[in-house]
């Protein structure tokens, strides 16, 4: 038995310490938002925070999570720049597939609350991890500057 | 299934259950018959909420007005649950901010028209149901209308429909939710009129999609996301090579992983199962499995293109001819061979699948292309007639044809029923990249034959390549010996040529290939684009204008060429070692054309700088839609061309996962344009058509930034630097 605390709550799990955090959240505690791409930490669909960093949950052990604060995608909108990333990827309408947008999401809120102007440098530093086989890039940039708009009240 | 055979087409195809579908679709009696029965609410159980009142197989209505489309394709990006819904919203007038969508279970009813099965793919589902689903919308108006005239006792003539109400002359109004009852009451009527596009409000309009708000919160559900009471997880050692076989298997290990319940052999290999995916796939990894490759295990990729090579150095079955092209006594002759790699499709979603068989039935959740097919496989597998399998479709995370293959179903299928649970297999991105279903490999040889001033006189192609329909399982060449899907893009490019000939030569070097992302087009685009790029040069024509002048007799292509030229600015300066390329291509009936601008750096490395896209896809349901459609398909055609490759080492794949087989990232991505061709022709399709017309436009840029033709995909860079 672990302790990890998710999204804000203490939660026990039963799974062996290398089990990766990805497969911790969406196999024992039910939790299907936080996305499996490829096992490797090459494609960034499992991201999540720990501690507020972006972390690639598939390469991350549950017994390295212990002691840290994980947030998904789950909890994004109770966060101010959560729900103004959410916000803008509906206003862009960014998904298609969708299924690697948890973990563009998590990137992207991470991004923002470290730097509420990114450049179009930066949004790359920050998001080439992100793998989108669909080719939402575009539209993923641009939600990224609406939300950093509405963040510093210029929208 | 056979309707597949002309799926890329566009074509009108006649199938019976096409024609069950849409009988009679001329104009009768002042109206469109509605030429297919709506099924009653009983025979589909759908999951309607008690104040939901079904009006037809893809209809409800809440009491509160609500409009729940009932889609039976499936949604895997290209937008099509916001599309159907518009379709059917827009004749029934309803109020769109009160429409929902919802998946349908497999049914005949939802059939698509095109393949005369249920099935998602090909770009099939606008062509197919731009009709019978405003039908749909038109027959369930017409059924509200005439419950608002009994009600009111007055001619149904009288009344009209508007957002969601039906309104007669002398003013009064009745929502729809409060009609809904007694509207699911009226005869279905035999004729309907369908509106005129100039009376659209939603078609044409850039609606946003209905499922964007679960995707951006991580309540989507995917296939993967299935959780079930008493489930397994399984991870399979899959066959290495193509006919492989286990020869023996030590699952000790694999048994003594905390977690792993079963070890299973199936035909593909041997399944660990277990209580989650990390106990399975530790299980898996610790199997010790004896192989026995059989003759696939000498296959290299150097064989496989020496094979083909050799399929295009001679004659093989007609495709197409024009003229006679052995009368052409040429001047001088251009000649070119061009080549492309297997290619793995690489969903972000891997594969997988959850069944359960289990007291004479069964079920199965997954994100499938199809359920038609699915429930047929499904129903031999488990013993157990097809209406006793159900399908649930949940959203797909990336289809691109991979999606419509039966694989991860059968498997599936079998494990739940010898293991007696249900079982999610779930593929490792590895196998989903190493399980042999790819993109044909093909070599193409041109050779035109040229007057003194370069015009053409002779224009042919020999196409080697392996067969899709003999590899799907459920298509044979047909007695011409052309697989159309080996040929398509060349046998029908639109060039004035005066003599013409292409042929088809089969080569099988024993790998099964599979429709993927806009099909032979993909590669075959790019190698006649690129020829007809080289003998423009041999022409001494620019290349926009030298296809321009051969497009006479082709107004769509013509006009998609002529607009995306403008748009970009062909002709006009660019920054300093910027350069353009330029290609069309016409794919499932829309047209396409696109501009490239491209600068190459001293080591060789490419840098697309901005990509202009023109399209003609007829009659358009959400531009918004087409144009990220396009997009999507440029930059699923930009990983091929920069990085796909799958290749084979004593019969092995040698890229597992996406540091062997890499993509395009976010910092990789030009600006892309799309601009749509004002149009009334039928609609096209538009998942995959953007893909086929980009290589070839980065390879003609980079010909002219370079003066080197790369004939081959992806792109090697080393030829362009400069030392």
């Amino acid at each position: 038995m672990a302790t990890i605390n998710v999204n804000g709550r203490s939660m026990q799990v039963d799974a062996s310490p290398d089990t990766p955090v990805l497969w911790v959240l969406r196999d024992e505690l039910g939790m299907t938002g936080t996305k499996f791409g490829c096992g490797m930490a090459l494609c960034g669909a499992c991201t999540v925070h720990l501690d507020g960093a972006p972390v690639r949950s598939c390469s991350l052990p549950l017994s390295a999570a212990v002691g840290h604060r994980i947030t998904t995608i789950e909890a994004m909108s109770g966060t101010p720049v959560g729900k103004a990333v959410q916000a803008s990827w509906v206003a862009q309408d960014v998904p298609q597939c969708g299924y690697c947008q948890s973990g563009q999401i998590m990137s992207a809120s991470a991004l923002l609350a470290r730097n509420r102007k990114p450049t179009d440098a930066d949004i790359d530093q920050a998001m080439s991890g992100n793998i989108c086989r669909c080719g939402t890039y575009n539209q993923i940039r641009a939600a990224i500057k609406q939300a950093a708009a509405s963040l510093t009240g210029r929208a | 299934m056979t309707d597949i055979l002309n799926l890329s087409r566009g074509k009108a195809l006649g199938t019976t259950s096409r024609r069950d579908f849409l009988r009679a679709t001329g104009l009768a009696a002042g109206g469109l018959t509605l030429g297919f029965a709506l099924p009653a609410a009983s025979r589909l159980a759908l999951a309607a909420a008690p104040t939901d009142t079904t009006i037809n197989a893809f209809l409800r209505i809440a009491a509160d007005g609500t409009c729940t489309v009932v889609c039976g394709l499936s949604e895997m990006g290209q937008g099509v649950h916001t599309a159907i819904p518009m379709l059917i919203a827009e004749e029934l007038d309803a109020d769109w901010t009160r429409v929902k969508v919802e998946q349908a279970p497999v049914d005949k009813a939802y059939s698509n028209p095109i393949f005369g099965m249920q099935a998602t793919g090909g770009s099939t589902s606008i062509r197919g149901h731009w009709e019978p689903m405003r039908k749909v919308g038109a027959a369930a108006r017409a059924m509200l209308v005439s419950a608002a005239a009994e009600t009111w006792k007055v001619p149904a003539s009288e009344c009209r429909t508007e957002r969601g109400q039906v309104i007669h002359s002398s003013g009064k109004r009745l929502a729809y939710g409060k009609l809904a009852a007694s509207a699911a009451k009226q005869p279905v009527p035999e004729t309907v009129t369908l509106k005129d596009a100039s009376k659209f409000t939603i078609l044409g309009r850039n609606l946003r999609r209905l499922d964007t708000p679960p995707k951006v919160n991580g309540s989507a559900k995917y296939g993967i996301d299935v959780r079930l009471p008493g489930m397994l997880t399984a991870v399979m050692a899959r066959l290495p090579v193509p006919g492989a076989k286990v020869v023996s298997f030590d699952a000790t290990k694999a048994k003594a992983v905390p977690g792993v319940r079963q070890v299973l052999q199936i035909p593909s290999g041997v399944a660990v199962l277990a209580d989650g995916y990390w106990a399975a796939k530790k299980g898996r990894d610790a199997l010790e499995i004896q192989w026995d490759a059989g003759i696939s295990g000498n296959l290299s990729s150097a064989s496989v293109s020496a094979m083909l090579a050799d399929g295009a150095a001679r004659a093989g079955a007609v495709a197409h001819t024009v003229g006679d092209v052995a009368a052409v006594k040429p001047a001088r002759t251009l000649e070119a061979s061009y080549e492309a790699p297997y290619l793995s499709h690489t969903c972000m979603e891997p594969l997988n699948c959850t069944a359960w068989v289990h007291d004479g039935e069964a079920e199965i959740w997954s994100g499938t292309q199809s359920q038609g097919p699915s429930q047929g496989i499904v129903s031999q597998i488990a013993g157990v007639a097809p209406g006793k399998v159900k399908i649930n479709t949940l959203y797909l995370g990336g289809g691109f044809g991979r999606r419509f293959a039966p694989d991860f179903t059968i498997d599936a299928a079998m494990l739940s029923k010898a293991a007696g649970v249900p079982v999610k297999l779930v593929y490792t991105r590895e196998d989903d990249t190493r399980a042999w279903f790819y993109r044909p490999a093909g070599v193409t040889r041109f050779t035109a034959g040229l007057d003194a001033a370069g015009v053409a006189q002779s224009f042919t192609a020999t196409v080697a390549s392996p067969s899709i329909m003999e590899s799907s399982g459920f298509m044979k060449i047909p007695p011409n010996g052309v697989d159309h899907f080996a040929v398509e893009g060349t046998e029908d490019h639109p060039y004035d040529f005066p003599n013409q000939r292409i042929d088809y030569s089969r080569v099988e070097p024993g790998v099964r290939v599979w429709f993927w992302r806009s099909v032979g087009h993909s590669q075959n685009i790019f190698f006649t684009e690129s020829f007809v790029d080289e003998m423009a040069g041999a022409a001494g024509k620019d290349p926009f204008e030298y296809r321009r002048g051969l497009l006479s007799r082709q107004p769509r292509y013509r006009a998609a060429l002529e607009l995306a030229a403008e748009r970009a600015g062909w002709g006009k300066p660019l920054p300093a070692g910027v350069h353009r390329g330029i290609a069309v291509g016409q794919s499932f009936g829309s047209y396409v054309a696109e501009v490239a601008e491209v600068s190459v750096a001293a080591d060789g490395s490419i840098k697309v700088h901005r990509v202009v896209c023109a399209v003609d896809c007829g009659q358009v349901v959400n531009p918004d839609i087409v144009k990220r459609q396009m997009e999507s398909a440029i930059i699923y055609g930009m990983t091929a061309a920069l990085y796909g490759r799958i290749t084979l080492k004593d019969g092995r794949v040698e890229q597992g996962n996406f540091d062997t087989y890499p993509m395009v990232r976010i910092n990789e991505v030009p600006p892309i344009e799309v601009h749509i061709v004002a149009s009334t022709e039928k609609p096209g399709g538009v998942g995959e058509p953007g893909l086929p017309p980009f290589a070839p436009a980065v390879a003609n840029a980079i010909f002219a930034a370079t003066g080197k033709r790369l004939r081959e995909l992806p792109f090697d860079t080393s030829q362009l630097k400069r030392a």
